[in-house]
Protein backbone atom coordinates (compact mmCIF):
# COMPACT_ATOMS: atom_id res chain seq x y z
CA UNK A 1 0.00 0.00 0.00
CA UNK A 2 1.21 3.43 -1.02
CA UNK A 3 -0.09 4.71 2.31
CA UNK A 4 2.45 2.78 4.32
CA UNK A 5 5.34 4.31 2.42
CA UNK A 6 4.29 7.85 3.18
CA UNK A 7 5.38 9.27 6.50
CA UNK A 8 2.95 10.55 9.08
CA UNK A 9 2.59 14.30 9.71
CA UNK A 10 1.11 16.11 12.68
CA UNK A 11 -1.14 19.02 11.83
CA UNK A 12 -1.55 22.21 13.85
CA UNK A 13 -4.14 24.86 13.02
CA UNK A 14 -4.52 28.39 14.29
CA UNK A 15 -8.19 29.24 14.27
CA UNK A 16 -7.73 33.00 14.38
CA UNK A 17 -5.22 35.75 15.04
CA UNK A 18 -4.05 35.99 18.61
CA UNK A 19 -4.60 32.33 19.40
CA UNK A 20 -1.89 29.71 19.27
CA UNK A 21 -1.73 26.76 16.89
CA UNK A 22 -3.52 23.71 18.19
CA UNK A 23 -2.94 20.10 17.35
CA UNK A 24 -5.89 18.84 15.28
CA UNK A 25 -4.76 15.44 14.03
CA UNK A 26 -2.39 13.70 11.68
CA UNK A 27 -2.25 12.52 8.07
CA UNK A 28 -0.02 10.81 5.54
CA UNK A 29 1.95 12.69 2.88
CA UNK A 30 5.04 12.16 0.78
CA UNK A 31 6.60 15.52 1.64
CA UNK A 32 5.97 18.84 3.34
CA UNK A 33 4.26 20.40 0.35
CA UNK A 34 1.79 17.53 0.05
CA UNK A 35 1.28 17.53 3.81
CA UNK A 36 0.32 21.20 3.60
CA UNK A 37 -2.18 20.61 0.76
CA UNK A 38 -3.64 17.59 2.50
CA UNK A 39 -3.96 19.48 5.77
CA UNK A 40 -5.81 22.24 3.97
CA UNK A 41 -8.19 19.74 2.39
CA UNK A 42 -8.73 17.54 5.42
CA UNK A 43 -8.71 20.00 8.32
CA UNK A 44 -9.85 23.41 7.06
CA UNK A 45 -12.92 22.48 5.00
CA UNK A 46 -15.25 24.12 7.48
CA UNK A 47 -13.32 27.35 7.97
CA UNK A 48 -11.43 26.02 10.95
CA UNK A 49 -8.34 28.07 10.47
CA UNK A 50 -6.18 30.80 9.02
CA UNK A 51 -2.76 29.23 9.49
CA UNK A 52 -1.39 25.70 9.25
CA UNK A 53 1.74 24.10 10.64
CA UNK A 54 2.79 20.63 9.52
CA UNK A 55 5.48 18.66 11.33
CA UNK A 56 6.72 15.22 10.45
CA UNK A 57 5.65 13.02 13.35
CA UNK A 58 9.07 11.40 13.61
CA UNK A 59 10.62 14.84 14.27
CA UNK A 60 8.64 15.26 17.44
CA UNK A 61 10.45 14.27 20.62
CA UNK A 62 7.98 12.96 23.17
CA UNK A 63 8.38 12.25 26.85
CA UNK A 64 8.56 8.60 27.80
CA UNK A 65 5.47 7.33 29.70
CA UNK A 66 7.82 5.32 31.96
CA UNK A 67 9.44 8.56 33.14
CA UNK A 68 6.16 9.97 34.41
CA UNK A 69 7.19 9.47 38.03
CA UNK A 70 10.45 11.43 38.10
CA UNK A 71 9.18 13.99 35.56
CA UNK A 72 5.82 14.95 36.95
CA UNK A 73 5.21 13.64 40.43
CA UNK A 74 7.66 15.94 42.25
CA UNK A 75 5.44 18.87 41.26
CA UNK A 76 2.40 17.29 42.89
CA UNK A 77 3.30 18.13 46.51
CA UNK A 78 4.57 21.67 46.01
CA UNK A 79 1.41 23.59 46.59
CA UNK A 80 3.40 26.78 47.24
CA UNK A 81 4.03 26.98 43.49
CA UNK A 82 0.37 27.73 42.93
CA UNK A 83 -0.76 31.27 43.60
CA UNK A 84 -3.42 30.17 46.05
CA UNK A 85 -2.18 31.91 49.21
CA UNK A 86 -3.30 35.44 48.44
CA UNK A 87 -6.27 37.01 50.14
CA UNK A 88 -8.35 38.42 47.37
CA UNK A 89 -10.32 41.57 48.04
CA UNK A 90 -14.09 41.19 47.71
CA UNK A 91 -15.45 42.27 44.40
CA UNK A 92 -12.45 41.12 42.39
CA UNK A 93 -13.80 39.22 39.44
CA UNK A 94 -12.44 36.84 36.84
CA UNK A 95 -9.90 35.11 39.07
CA UNK B 1 -26.94 38.68 -28.18
CA UNK B 2 -29.06 37.76 -25.15
CA UNK B 3 -29.68 34.35 -26.71
CA UNK B 4 -25.93 33.84 -27.06
CA UNK B 5 -25.36 34.91 -23.50
CA UNK B 6 -27.89 32.34 -22.29
CA UNK B 7 -26.25 29.57 -24.24
CA UNK B 8 -22.84 30.63 -23.02
CA UNK B 9 -23.94 30.58 -19.38
CA UNK B 10 -25.30 27.07 -19.87
CA UNK B 11 -21.95 26.07 -21.38
CA UNK B 12 -20.19 27.35 -18.25
CA UNK B 13 -22.72 25.76 -15.92
CA UNK B 14 -22.62 22.38 -17.67
CA UNK B 15 -18.81 22.33 -17.60
CA UNK B 16 -18.85 22.71 -13.84
CA UNK B 17 -21.72 20.29 -13.26
CA UNK B 18 -20.37 17.46 -15.38
CA UNK B 19 -16.81 17.61 -14.06
CA UNK B 20 -18.16 18.01 -10.53
CA UNK B 21 -20.22 14.89 -11.05
CA UNK B 22 -17.26 12.95 -12.41
CA UNK B 23 -15.11 13.91 -9.43
CA UNK B 24 -17.88 13.02 -7.01
CA UNK B 25 -17.69 9.46 -8.37
CA UNK B 26 -14.34 9.22 -6.56
CA UNK B 27 -15.95 9.83 -3.19
CA UNK B 28 -15.19 6.78 -1.05
CA UNK B 29 -12.89 5.32 -3.73
CA UNK B 30 -9.88 7.66 -3.66
CA UNK B 31 -6.36 6.21 -3.80
CA UNK B 32 -5.68 7.51 -0.27
CA UNK B 33 -8.01 9.09 2.25
CA UNK B 34 -6.48 12.55 1.92
CA UNK B 35 -6.95 12.63 -1.86
CA UNK B 36 -10.44 11.21 -1.56
CA UNK B 37 -11.29 14.29 0.48
CA UNK B 38 -9.35 16.62 -1.83
CA UNK B 39 -11.29 15.44 -4.88
CA UNK B 40 -14.60 15.66 -3.06
CA UNK B 41 -13.71 19.23 -2.09
CA UNK B 42 -13.05 20.13 -5.71
CA UNK B 43 -16.27 18.38 -6.75
CA UNK B 44 -18.21 20.46 -4.25
CA UNK B 45 -16.53 23.67 -5.44
CA UNK B 46 -17.54 22.89 -9.01
CA UNK B 47 -21.11 21.97 -8.16
CA UNK B 48 -21.34 25.22 -6.20
CA UNK B 49 -20.10 27.08 -9.28
CA UNK B 50 -22.56 25.20 -11.46
CA UNK B 51 -25.37 26.33 -9.17
CA UNK B 52 -24.30 29.95 -9.47
CA UNK B 53 -24.31 29.74 -13.26
CA UNK B 54 -27.64 27.84 -13.42
CA UNK B 55 -29.28 30.30 -11.05
CA UNK B 56 -28.10 33.17 -13.21
CA UNK B 57 -29.35 31.40 -16.32
CA UNK B 58 -32.73 30.67 -14.70
CA UNK B 59 -33.08 34.33 -13.77
CA UNK B 60 -32.57 35.35 -17.39
CA UNK B 61 -35.24 32.96 -18.66
CA UNK B 62 -38.65 34.19 -19.72
CA UNK B 63 -40.21 31.05 -18.30
CA UNK B 64 -40.41 30.41 -14.59
CA UNK B 65 -37.68 27.80 -14.27
CA UNK B 66 -35.22 26.85 -11.54
CA UNK B 67 -31.61 25.72 -11.42
CA UNK B 68 -32.87 22.16 -10.91
CA UNK B 69 -34.88 22.17 -14.13
CA UNK B 70 -31.71 23.12 -15.96
CA UNK B 71 -29.44 20.65 -14.23
CA UNK B 72 -31.74 17.65 -14.22
CA UNK B 73 -34.39 17.90 -16.89
CA UNK B 74 -32.67 18.67 -20.17
CA UNK B 75 -31.88 16.18 -22.89
CA UNK B 76 -28.37 15.26 -23.85
CA UNK B 77 -28.29 17.50 -26.94
CA UNK B 78 -29.02 20.52 -24.77
CA UNK B 79 -25.92 20.06 -22.61
CA UNK B 80 -23.06 22.26 -23.76
CA UNK B 81 -20.11 21.05 -21.69
CA UNK B 82 -16.70 20.28 -23.17
CA UNK B 83 -16.11 16.66 -24.20
CA UNK B 84 -13.00 16.52 -22.00
CA UNK B 85 -15.07 16.87 -18.85
CA UNK B 86 -17.42 13.98 -19.51
CA UNK B 87 -14.58 11.47 -20.05
CA UNK B 88 -14.44 8.69 -17.50
CA UNK B 89 -12.25 8.81 -14.40
CA UNK B 90 -10.47 5.59 -15.44
CA UNK B 91 -7.74 5.89 -12.82
CA UNK B 92 -6.09 8.61 -10.76
CA UNK B 93 -3.72 9.50 -13.63
CA UNK B 94 -6.60 10.17 -16.06
CA UNK B 95 -8.42 12.14 -13.41
CA UNK B 96 -5.38 14.32 -12.70
CA UNK B 97 -4.61 14.95 -16.38
CA UNK B 98 -8.25 15.76 -17.17
CA UNK B 99 -8.31 18.11 -14.19
CA UNK B 100 -5.08 19.83 -15.18
CA UNK B 101 -6.10 20.33 -18.82
CA UNK B 102 -9.36 21.84 -17.61
CA UNK B 103 -7.91 23.92 -14.76
CA UNK B 104 -5.27 25.47 -17.00
CA UNK B 105 -8.06 26.72 -19.26
CA UNK B 106 -10.61 27.45 -16.52
CA UNK B 107 -8.11 29.65 -14.70
CA UNK B 108 -7.41 31.74 -17.80
CA UNK B 109 -11.10 31.87 -18.68
CA UNK B 110 -12.21 33.17 -15.29
CA UNK B 111 -9.34 35.68 -15.16
CA UNK B 112 -10.69 37.02 -18.42
CA UNK B 113 -14.35 36.95 -17.40
CA UNK B 114 -13.53 38.94 -14.27
CA UNK B 115 -12.88 41.85 -16.65
CA UNK B 116 -15.95 41.22 -18.81
CA UNK B 117 -18.18 44.13 -19.72
CA UNK B 118 -21.09 41.95 -18.60
CA UNK B 119 -21.81 42.39 -14.92
CA UNK B 120 -23.47 38.97 -14.46
CA UNK B 121 -20.55 37.04 -15.92
CA UNK B 122 -18.09 39.15 -13.97
CA UNK B 123 -19.80 38.49 -10.64
CA UNK B 124 -19.89 34.69 -10.87
CA UNK B 125 -16.35 34.58 -12.26
CA UNK B 126 -15.07 36.60 -9.30
CA UNK B 127 -16.80 34.28 -6.85
CA UNK B 128 -15.22 31.19 -8.42
CA UNK B 129 -11.71 32.39 -9.10
CA UNK B 130 -10.02 31.62 -5.77
CA UNK B 131 -11.36 28.08 -5.82
CA UNK B 132 -9.98 27.56 -9.27
CA UNK B 133 -6.59 28.93 -8.26
CA UNK B 134 -6.44 26.11 -5.74
CA UNK B 135 -7.69 23.50 -8.24
CA UNK B 136 -4.90 24.47 -10.62
CA UNK B 137 -2.32 24.25 -7.87
CA UNK B 138 -3.61 20.81 -6.87
CA UNK B 139 -3.66 19.37 -10.38
CA UNK B 140 -0.30 20.91 -11.36
CA UNK B 141 1.36 19.43 -8.31
CA UNK B 142 -0.02 15.98 -9.06
CA UNK B 143 0.96 16.24 -12.72
CA UNK B 144 4.56 16.85 -11.64
CA UNK B 145 4.54 14.35 -8.79
CA UNK B 146 3.22 11.45 -10.84
CA UNK B 147 4.87 12.36 -14.14
CA UNK B 148 8.21 12.76 -12.43
CA UNK B 149 7.52 9.88 -10.05
CA UNK B 150 8.12 6.18 -10.50
CA UNK B 151 8.40 4.39 -13.81
CA UNK B 152 4.84 3.13 -13.50
CA UNK B 153 3.31 6.46 -12.50
CA UNK B 154 5.16 8.18 -15.34
CA UNK B 155 3.88 5.69 -17.86
CA UNK B 156 0.29 5.93 -16.60
CA UNK B 157 0.42 9.71 -16.82
CA UNK B 158 1.84 9.64 -20.34
CA UNK B 159 -0.92 7.26 -21.47
CA UNK B 160 -3.61 9.45 -19.91
CA UNK B 161 -2.12 12.59 -21.45
CA UNK B 162 -1.92 11.03 -24.91
CA UNK B 163 -5.49 9.72 -24.71
CA UNK B 164 -7.04 12.91 -23.40
CA UNK B 165 -5.09 15.11 -25.76
CA UNK B 166 -7.85 14.68 -28.39
CA UNK B 167 -10.11 16.68 -26.10
CA UNK B 168 -7.55 19.21 -24.85
CA UNK B 169 -8.14 21.97 -27.38
CA UNK B 170 -11.90 21.95 -27.89
CA UNK B 171 -12.07 24.83 -25.42
CA UNK B 172 -10.16 27.08 -27.86
CA UNK B 173 -12.55 26.56 -30.78
CA UNK B 174 -15.30 29.15 -30.68
CA UNK B 175 -18.93 28.15 -30.90
CA UNK B 176 -21.38 30.47 -32.66
CA UNK B 177 -22.57 31.89 -29.38
CA UNK B 178 -19.01 32.62 -28.27
CA UNK B 179 -18.30 34.35 -31.58
CA UNK B 180 -21.31 36.53 -31.06
CA UNK B 181 -20.18 37.47 -27.54
CA UNK B 182 -16.67 38.19 -28.81
CA UNK B 183 -18.15 40.49 -31.44
CA UNK B 184 -20.00 42.36 -28.73
CA UNK B 185 -16.86 42.66 -26.60
CA UNK B 186 -18.35 40.59 -23.79
CA UNK B 187 -15.72 37.86 -23.79
CA UNK B 188 -12.25 37.42 -25.28
CA UNK B 189 -11.89 35.09 -28.23
CA UNK B 190 -10.93 31.68 -26.75
CA UNK B 191 -8.22 31.31 -29.38
CA UNK B 192 -6.53 34.35 -27.84
CA UNK B 193 -6.65 32.76 -24.38
CA UNK B 194 -5.09 29.67 -25.98
CA UNK B 195 -1.64 31.21 -26.12
CA UNK B 196 -1.22 31.63 -22.36
CA UNK B 197 -2.96 28.34 -21.58
CA UNK B 198 -0.77 26.34 -23.95
CA UNK B 199 2.32 27.93 -22.50
CA UNK B 200 1.30 26.96 -18.98
CA UNK B 201 0.44 23.41 -20.10
CA UNK B 202 3.80 23.11 -21.81
CA UNK B 203 5.63 24.25 -18.72
CA UNK B 204 3.92 21.78 -16.39
CA UNK B 205 4.15 18.88 -18.86
CA UNK B 206 7.84 19.58 -19.15
CA UNK B 207 8.36 19.77 -15.39
CA UNK B 208 6.46 16.50 -15.12
CA UNK B 209 9.07 15.05 -17.51
CA UNK B 210 6.26 13.92 -19.82
CA UNK B 211 6.49 13.99 -23.60
CA UNK B 212 4.38 16.66 -25.21
CA UNK B 213 1.79 14.74 -27.26
CA UNK B 214 1.80 15.04 -31.01
CA UNK B 215 -0.56 17.48 -32.63
CA UNK B 216 -3.94 15.78 -33.13
CA UNK B 217 -7.21 16.90 -34.63
CA UNK B 218 -9.18 18.39 -31.73
CA UNK B 219 -12.43 16.55 -31.08
CA UNK B 220 -15.28 18.99 -30.78
CA UNK B 221 -19.04 19.18 -30.55
CA UNK B 222 -19.63 19.45 -26.82
CA UNK B 223 -20.26 23.18 -26.97
CA UNK B 224 -23.06 22.50 -29.47
CA UNK B 225 -24.54 19.52 -27.64
CA UNK B 226 -22.90 16.70 -29.58
CA UNK B 227 -21.39 14.42 -27.00
CA UNK B 228 -19.36 11.25 -26.63
CA UNK B 229 -20.84 7.98 -25.48
CA UNK B 230 -19.90 8.66 -21.83
CA UNK B 231 -22.34 11.54 -21.54
CA UNK B 232 -25.45 9.36 -21.70
CA UNK B 233 -24.31 7.34 -18.71
CA UNK B 234 -23.65 10.47 -16.68
CA UNK B 235 -27.09 11.84 -17.39
CA UNK B 236 -28.71 8.52 -16.58
CA UNK B 237 -27.03 8.70 -13.18
CA UNK B 238 -27.72 12.39 -12.64
CA UNK B 239 -31.31 12.45 -13.82
CA UNK B 240 -32.62 9.11 -12.62
CA UNK B 241 -34.26 10.46 -9.45
CA UNK B 242 -35.93 13.48 -11.03
CA UNK B 243 -37.15 11.46 -14.01
CA UNK B 244 -38.47 8.60 -11.90
CA UNK B 245 -39.99 10.70 -9.15
CA UNK B 246 -40.75 14.08 -10.72
CA UNK B 247 -40.52 16.98 -8.28
CA UNK B 248 -39.26 14.74 -5.49
CA UNK B 249 -37.98 16.78 -2.58
CA UNK B 250 -35.89 15.97 0.48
Amino acid sequence: MINQEWPLWEIFIRSRNGLSHKHVGSLHAADAEMAMSNARDVYTRRSEGISIWVVESSKIVASNPEDQGPLFEPAANKVYRHPTFYDLPDGLEHM
Amino acid sequence: MSDSKKKYILHLADNALILGHRLSEWCGHGPVLEQDIAMSNIALDLIGQARNWYQLRARLDEADITEDDLAYLRDIRQYRNLLLLEQENQDFAYTVVRQFLWDSYHHALLSDLMDSSDQDLRAVAQKSFKEVQYHLKWSSEWMIRLGDGTEISHQKMQTALNDLWYYADECFVSSEYEEELVKNNVITDPSILAKAVKKMREEIIQRATLDFPEEVYAQRGGKEGIHTEQMGYILADLQYMQRTYPNAKW
